[in-house]
């Protein structure tokens, strides 16, 4: 390789390159050897499978919803199932996608080999994480099939308890069921991380992928539970009645949004703290650096853990709190904030005085860059009280926790399943189609949720089927910026399918990078190493990946 | 602010033109405004100095012309640099966001009250004077309004964001919102809660009039009966003033008056009386014994409307004798034609 060249990529010569004779894929033949198997890595792909089907029908979902937003009057669909639409696409991307994407895939899958170790810590639980992600899953099908639920994805009460005739129950016990699911996985990676990293391998040699998802997996096992009890006491309230919410019966409705929130604001950083260690592997590997300030990046993972759980009441600052306990709720969510902003500065600041290349993943990281700090940024004027009560509720958040969501996490999946598809597969995406799609994700991205903002601005409520005319224009700007965005979701699909077959052999370490994933055959052993690895050097070390490659040089040669 | 105000008037006006701004149609608008200049602001610095960084080194440290990278630890000065600048400007947004917050729900003492029910998929207003709106709202300008809110079944949410106000309406409590409207026009108001099948049908209009123009609106749409008057009559055909005669030997409550005051309960707790502690009392009265009574109150849950519970609080709020009390049960009592209206009553 010479030294002008614009890419890190060092893949073996194609014409005598082979994948290598035993691997994980082809360990044990047949359909069992996969539903039966206790390896993590096959459970990572089965993984990858099921959230892919999920997210897809959650994308349908977000089509069918921007085409009927494309006119004011509510002329495609009847408002029930428009109701129907926004309920299941947000029930199918925050449970079955945006929660089990980053740690369930390529969690799974890494963090073992990241600490070095043969499997998680409890195989058998992480198979039965999965078989619950889908008998969830088929809960939440079975109330899409048997004519949807309309609670919207966060099941208020009373309207989810007592004004609507939907499959309410249906939907909720899904979620109740996935919520193990998460748990489980927390459960794994707690535990793994705790007690078997190999020799060597201490807490800060470890990568920042496992700090972020080691903070993920405190925030699934600590909040999960309390979303499962919140949705059984709806559950128990619309069938018995027993009026824990109910305010003619004595109970508070609010005490619903206390329970719901305190779930579901870590769920935030549930979904985004895996995404970030994605964006800390790959900018490391493509500027060839170690990323500035460690440390930092580390604990800031923890610090979001554990702010996240003090911040649920900023969702409620108009339901009538209050004014004082929104003023330390407020202060609180500034506080969390911090975290975020040292993370960005580090990572833009391990670029410099790096050796930087541009590859797909890379891209999807600069994308995650300028997405998450434009989502950071607006939850900012979320958090301040004030502006609070104009903005929420309205298109503003809807663009604000897309801009996170699915600007935030799903581009670091992206940039994930790129990063880590040789060793997961052996073989390459291709790399100039697959640029194409992370620059259309990325201007499809903008278009669609940059007039939300300002139709939020202007006060456009959201769940709306029908809306003031005036509207429009940013609407079908919003609209046809969902088509770009679709079509960049459906490229890597085709494309990645594609290089299952036809994609350039890998190698061991296309990227050349140092994690203990990238210095064992692609695709891995079922074991994951021969001989247990002795770690002596601290993440992201590239010149300790030089002197290797010398010796091995060395040694063959 | 210390934008000057030429300046302010036409950033505004050029914001309003492009159709990228809603109209500042009341007096927190433009404070709301300037916190969301502030906020842009920032998030526009900000989003500059990250793009200039990555594009900057992604330029200058791109691998044909940076080759070798130089290993780097961190630097705690510059670690310390971007936690404490923008932990700096989270907190004036915070201060400043909570200012607006408290200037928006600490209504002024003199404001001019106005109910809202929400109900699927409505909004009713009932004006003191005995007007009501469905999905409509007349205020005058220069007048300080206070809506005080209740959902009949589940979460709403009234939003006229040209005021950029906004609060929740929760089912089984009041909540409050004020206001000061500005400019005369129409504007839209939302109901921003998600609440079932017609969510986005449940919108209505807020007329903002000249205080002249709103004078002759209440005299032409009033209904003949103010809310007091209403609640007198639910009053007395429930039976409210069997009890609540105001003579000595009573068996509940002396209410005139009482609107305001601090009463102590038998549970030894102090409560300030209000249209909420009404409210609850009517409907959990057990809850709510005045000191030196017994829990005899039965409770009238389910069987007045939100309508009438306002009107109730509204006449007891009013209530300054009892001399009217008194005269009606006089004349319930000497003539046993009485009307009495027996089950669920609805004005």
């Amino acid at each position: 390789m010479s030294a002008t060249s614009h890419t890190i990529l060092n893949i073996p010569d194609q014409r005598t390159a082979t994948l290598p004779k035993r691997t994980y894929l082809n360990n044990e033949d047949g359909l069992l050897s996969w539903l039966l198997t206790g390896d993590h890595k096959r459970i990572a792909i089965l993984y990858l499978i099921s959230i892919t089907f999920f997210f897809f029908i959650g994308g349908a979902f977000a089509g069918l919803i921007r085409l009927e937003l494309l006119t004011p009057q509510p002329d495609l669909v009847s408002s029930d199932t428009y109701n129907k639409f926004f309920s299941m696409h947000g029930i199918i991307m925050v449970f079955l996608f945006l929660v089990p994407s980053v740690p369930a895939t390529l969690g799974n899958f890494l963090i073992p080999i990241m600490v070095g170790a043969k499997d998680l810590a409890f195989p058998k639980v992480n198979l039965l994480s999965w078989y619950l992600y889908w008998i969830g899953g088929l809960f939440t099908l079975a109330a899409l099939v048997l004519g949807g639920v309309d609670t919207g994805w966060t099941f208020t009460t009373p309207l989810s308890t007592h004004y609507l005739n939907t499959h309410v129950v249906t939907a909720a016990t899904g979620v109740f069921i996935i919520g193990f699911s998460s748990i489980f996985t927390g459960l794994n990676f707690i535990v793994t991380i705790h007690r078997m990293r190999a020799p060597g391998m201490t807490w800060f040699r470890m990568p920042l992928f496992c700090w972020s998802n080691y903070a993920a997996s405190i925030l699934m096992v600590l909040g999960t539970p309390v979303l499962a009890i919140t949705l059984v006491l709806v559950a128990l309230e619309r069938t018995m009645g027993i009026g824990v919410f109910d305010p003619t019966k004595g109970g508070d409705p609010l005490l619903f949004q206390h329970l719901f929130w305190f779930y579901s604001h870590p769920a935030v950083y549930i979904m985004i703290l895996p995404g970030m260690g994605v964006i800390s592997e790959v900018i490391s590997t493509f500027s060839r650096k170690r990323v500035f300030g460690y440390t930092a990046v580390a604990f800031s993972s923890v610090a979001i853990a554990l702010f996240g759980f003090f911040v649920w009441e900023h969702h409620m600052f108009i339901m009538g709190v209050s004014n004082y306990s929104a003023l330390v709720f407020s202060l609180l969510t500034m506080l969390v904030a911090v975290p975020s902003a040292i993370k960005i500065f580090n990572w833009a600041f391990t670029l410099q005085q790096g050796s930087i290349t541009f590859e797909t993943p890379m891209l999807y990281a600069f994308g995650f860059l300028g997405l998450f700090t434009i989502g950071g940024m607006t939850g900012v004027f979320l958090g301040a009280l004030g502006m609070d009560i104009h903005l929420t509720e309205t298109y503003f958040i809807v663009a604000h926790f897309h801009f996170v969501m699915v600007g935030g996490m799903l581009m670091a999946f992206l940039a994930g399943v790129h990063f880590w598809w040789p060793k997961m597969t052996g073989r390459m995406y291709p790399e100039s189609l697959s640029k194409l799609a992370a620059v259309t994700t990325f201007i499809g991205f903008n278009l669609t949720f940059l007039p939300q903002f300002i139709l939020g601005y202007l006060g456009m409520p959201r769940r709306y089927h029908a809306y003031p005319p005036e509207f429009q224009v940013l609407n079908v700007l919003s609209t046809a910026g969902a088509t770009v965005l679709g079509v960049g979701y459906m490229l890597p699909l085709l494309y990645l399918g594609w290089s299952l077959k036809y994609g350039a052999i890998a190698g061991n370490n296309p990227w050349q990078a140092t994690g203990l994933e990238w210095q064992i055959q692609s695709p891995p052993l079922t074991e994951n190493f021969i001989e247990v690895p002795i770690v002596d050097h601290e993440a992201y070390d590239y010149e300790w990946l030089a002197q290797k490659t010398e010796q091995e040089v060395t040694t063959v040669g | 602010m210390h934008i000057s105000p030429v300046l302010w008037q036409f950033l505004v006006k050029w914001l309003h033109a492009s159709a990228l701004f809603p109209a500042e149609a009341s007096t927190i608008a433009p404070y709301a405004d300037a916190l969301y200049l502030f906020l842009m602001a920032i998030t526009v610095i900000g989003l500059v100095l990250v793009g200039a960084l990555v594009f900057g080194f992604s330029i200058r440290y791109r691998k044909a012309r940076s080759p070798v990278a130089t290993q780097v630890e961190g630097s705690t000065l510059l670690e310390a640099t971007w936690t404490i600048i923008p932990l700096a400007l989270f907190m004036v947004a915070w201060i400043w966001g909570a200012l607006l917050y408290f200037r928006i729900y600490n209504p002024p003492t003199n404001a001019m009250n106005i109910y809202v029910v929400g109900k699927q998929w409505m909004w009713k207003a009932e004006h003191e004077g005995g007007q009501h709106e469905i999905n409509a709202l007349h205020v005058p300008t220069g007048r300080t309004v206070q809506l005080t809110m209740i959902s009949q079944d589940v979460f709403h949410s009234f939003s006229i964001p040209d005021f950029r106000i906004k609060r929740e309406v929760i089912p089984g409590r009041y909540s409050t919102v004020w206001f000061e409207a500005t400019t005369p026009g129409t504007y839209h108001i939302f109901c921003t809660q998600y609440c079932g099948t017609n969510h986005s049908a449940m919108i209505g209009e807020v007329t903002v009039l000249s205080p002249e123009d709103y004078e002759k609106w209440t005299q032409e749409s009033t209904s003949g009966t103010s809310l007091a008057q209403n609640g007198e009559r639910l009053f007395a055909s429930m039976g409210c003033n069997a009890c609540h005669s105001g003579s000595a030997a009573a068996r509940g409550p002396n209410l005139a008056g009482v609107y305001g005051s601090k009463l102590r309960l038998t549970s030894g707790s102090e409560v300030l009386v209000n249209d909420a502690y009404l409210r609850d009392s009517i409907l959990n009265p057990s809850q709510h014994i005045t000191a030196g009574y017994a829990p005899i109150m039965p409770t009238y849950q389910g069987q007045v409307s939100e309508d009438g519970l306002i009107d109730l609080v509204q006449y007891i709020k009013n209530m300054q004798s009892n001399y009217r009390v008194q005269q009606t049960l006089t004349t319930s009592e000497s003539n046993q034609a009485a009307p009495t209206t027996p089950g669920v009553v609805k004005p």
